[in-house]
């Protein structure tokens, strides 16, 4: 799937829908398009699904030119929608049975591929009936369900699991990772930042029409400045604290060394060493820490963290300190938009 | 070689996608068949008893209203049945529901995809301008009918139910879903009475403005043309010219319909 300076230009809109917009989605690749309402998303979909017809530049899915041969490029790919556009004329069953056909796909497989589909995804007791009688997470299955009967090459999903309980949530995302292993190219318009970093490979992230970023996940939060820390929580008092924390600032990558509000033992943040995030906040130097129970100092530096453990943990040492637990902290995917976009998603 | 056979392929798949759709749109008709007869019989049935049984017995009409009636009921319940199967439909399917989008998400040309519903709506009208016969003799008594101008009611028809529903396509297209309630209003009073159903056109000609009026209605030629075909002692519009004046209508409504439907289905 490839999009190349792709421009929507709407007419009377001051400024493009879609602004010169390329990228590349290998074949089995998780993609997620990352964005406010209104930032293009759902417009560049279109375009790659050939319901919005590019004003400018060329949009290729399952190896299809779509402008030049949408009627093939159909058979290529399938859409979930986020809101429900079932048939509710007919049996969900019936919705994945026409569905085929309108794809030519044999009867027979057709009725196969339909209960095993309703099996998997847990539909097949109710199958005999209409769409209205279903939850929004139950109608999301059935769409998924039935943009598979024609095995599609490309699964698009337009915020697959906005307004899904957990649990429902849980089971999309599987039977989406098992779809990527079995080779189908996944595109996942979201505003979900623990979507995208669960589910993708790589993420784009759109605002006002343009593309402002594009790589892994891992790769986008890793490019942020200054937002990893090292936090030490140090066994043993000192009533230098100062002197130690200018100590640890001076340490090669370290930028800067601040005293957070001790914790109880323990009582770590939800989601472990890697949480994201603040632990603590900030509180006047030289005054906790003096009391023998435990200290906490968090270093924002500049590249890895890891390697400066062992450094830290020298000056400890000399200070006749012991280091007791570390954290490390990322930037999340939320803090890499925020920087691009100035504004929060949700 | 290759490109051919790739074109050919692309053929069948919209033929196979083109008849599947079709299939669908049959099958739930088939299955909501009470629905659809009563919805088709009921506005000829209770016309056709007020006017042609009711006026007559009465004496406010002649005998004869009766046989220039039937015509003119037939024209209307085949238009407007046309208009229903394609217009409310349609604003439903592109407003709301989104039923449609799996269907333009097919292997088949957008284009394709407006003819079945003009295609599936004219097989609406048809079915319902034969239960006309039978709802004619049960209400009338007896209906006017030449075997002999059969090819013609059956012209007119065909082409009468695929003027309705290029009107439907029209107003399922053009018209903001908030905006269905006064449209049907609008368009259909007006429709369902300058059609020339309750009344032969040529009758008119004393009454100059009206029937300017009722000239520009396409059901005026399919009731013209269904009286030239059964009542032909009636006054009548001629059957030729009812023909080429729908056709004319069919080229006018048809591509406008198609323009408004590609608009809805891609931005």
């Amino acid at each position: 799937m490839r999009v190349v300076n792709i421009v929507k230009r709407y007419p009377n809109m001051r400024i493009n829908a879609v602004d010169d917009v390329s990228f590349e989605v290998r074949r089995g690749e998780v993609f997620g398009l990352l964005g406010p309402n209104g930032a293009g998303k759902t417009t560049t979909v279109g375009m790659l699904t050939t319901r919005v017809k590019p004003t400018e530049g060329k949009a290729v899915t399952g190896g299809v030119d779509v402008v030049a041969d949408p009627v093939r490029a159909r058979t290529r790919f399938a859409v979930v929608p986020q809101r429900s556009n079932l048939d509710r004329s007919l049996s969900i069953r019936q919705n994945l049975l026409f569905h085929a056909a309108y794809h030519g796909v044999h009867a027979k497989t057709r009725t196969e591929r339909a209960d095993a589909l309703l099996e998997q995804f847990g539909l097949i007791d109710r199958a005999t009936d209409k769409p209205d009688f279903f939850s929004g997470g139950q109608s999301q299955r059935i769409m998924i369900a039935r943009a598979l009967m024609h095995s599609p090459a490309v699964l698009f999903l337009d915020e697959p699991t906005t307004g899904l309980d957990p649990a429902a949530r849980l089971f999309v995302w599987d039977r989406l990772r098992e779809l990527a292993d079995d080779g189908v190219t996944l595109l996942l318009t979201t505003h979900d930042m623990d979507e995208a970093a669960a589910l993708t490979d790589r993420v784009g992230i759109m605002d006002h029409g343009k593309l402002l970023a594009l790589d892994t996940p891992e790769a986008l939060t890793r490019s942020l400045p200054g937002r990893r820390t090292l936090e030490l929580a140090i066994a043993g008092s000192t009533a230098r604290v100062d002197e130690l924390i200018a100590a640890l600032g001076e340490l090669d990558g370290v930028e800067r060394a601040e005293q957070v509000q001790g914790q109880a033992r323990g009582g770590d943040m939800p989601g472990g060493a890697m949480a994201a995030g603040p632990p603590g906040a900030p509180m006047p130097q030289g005054e906790a820490g003096a009391n023998g129970q435990e200290l906490r100092i968090r270093l924002y530096v500049s590249g890895e963290a890891p390697p400066l453990v062992a450094p830290a943990a020298t000056v400890l040492t000399a200070a006749g300190l012991e280091l007791r637990d570390i954290k490390l902290g990322a930037p999340s995917l939320e803090d890499v938009f925020i920087e691009l976009t100035g504004r929060t998603l949700r | 070689m290759s490109a051919i056979t790739a074109e050919d392929a692309g053929r069948t798949g919209a033929a196979h996608a083109f008849l599947a759709v079709l299939r669908r749109d049959l099958y739930v008709t088939g299955r909501e068949l009470p629905a659809f007869l009563a919805q088709v019989i009921l506005q000829p049935l209770f016309l056709l008893f007020v006017f042609g049984k009711i006026l007559t017995s009465l004496g406010y009409a002649t005998n004869g209203y009766k046989d220039l009636l039937f015509p003119g009921i037939m024209a209307l319940t085949v238009v407007i049945t046309a208009v229903q199967a394609i217009a409310f439909p349609l604003v439903a399917e592109f407003g709301w529901t989104r039923e449609i989008e799996d269907r333009l998400l097919a292997p088949m040309s957008t284009a394709l995809v407006a003819i079945e519903k003009l295609i599936f709506a004219a097989l609406r009208a048809i079915v319902a301008a034969t239960i006309m016969v039978p709802v004619g003799i049960l209400v009338l008594g007896s209906i006017p009918w030449r075997w002999q101008a059969f090819p013609l009611l059956v012209v007119v028809v065909i082409l009468g139910s695929l003027v309705g529903a290029s009107i439907g396509l029209v107003i399922g297209t053009y018209v903001q879903p908030s905006r269905i309630n006064i449209v049907f209003s609008l368009v259909f009073t007006p429709l369902l009475f300058t059609g020339s159903s309750q009344y032969p056109w040529p009758t008119l000609s004393d009454l100059r403005w009206f029937q300017v009026i009722t000239a520009f209605n396409p059901m005026t030629y399919v009731s013209e043309g269904l009286r030239a075909a059964l009542v032909p002692s009636v006054p009548h519009i001629d059957g030729l010219i009812c023909v080429g004046a729908l056709i004319v209508a069919l080229a006018l409504l048809g591509p406008i319909g198609m323009i408004g439907f590609r608009r809805r289905a891609i931005d």
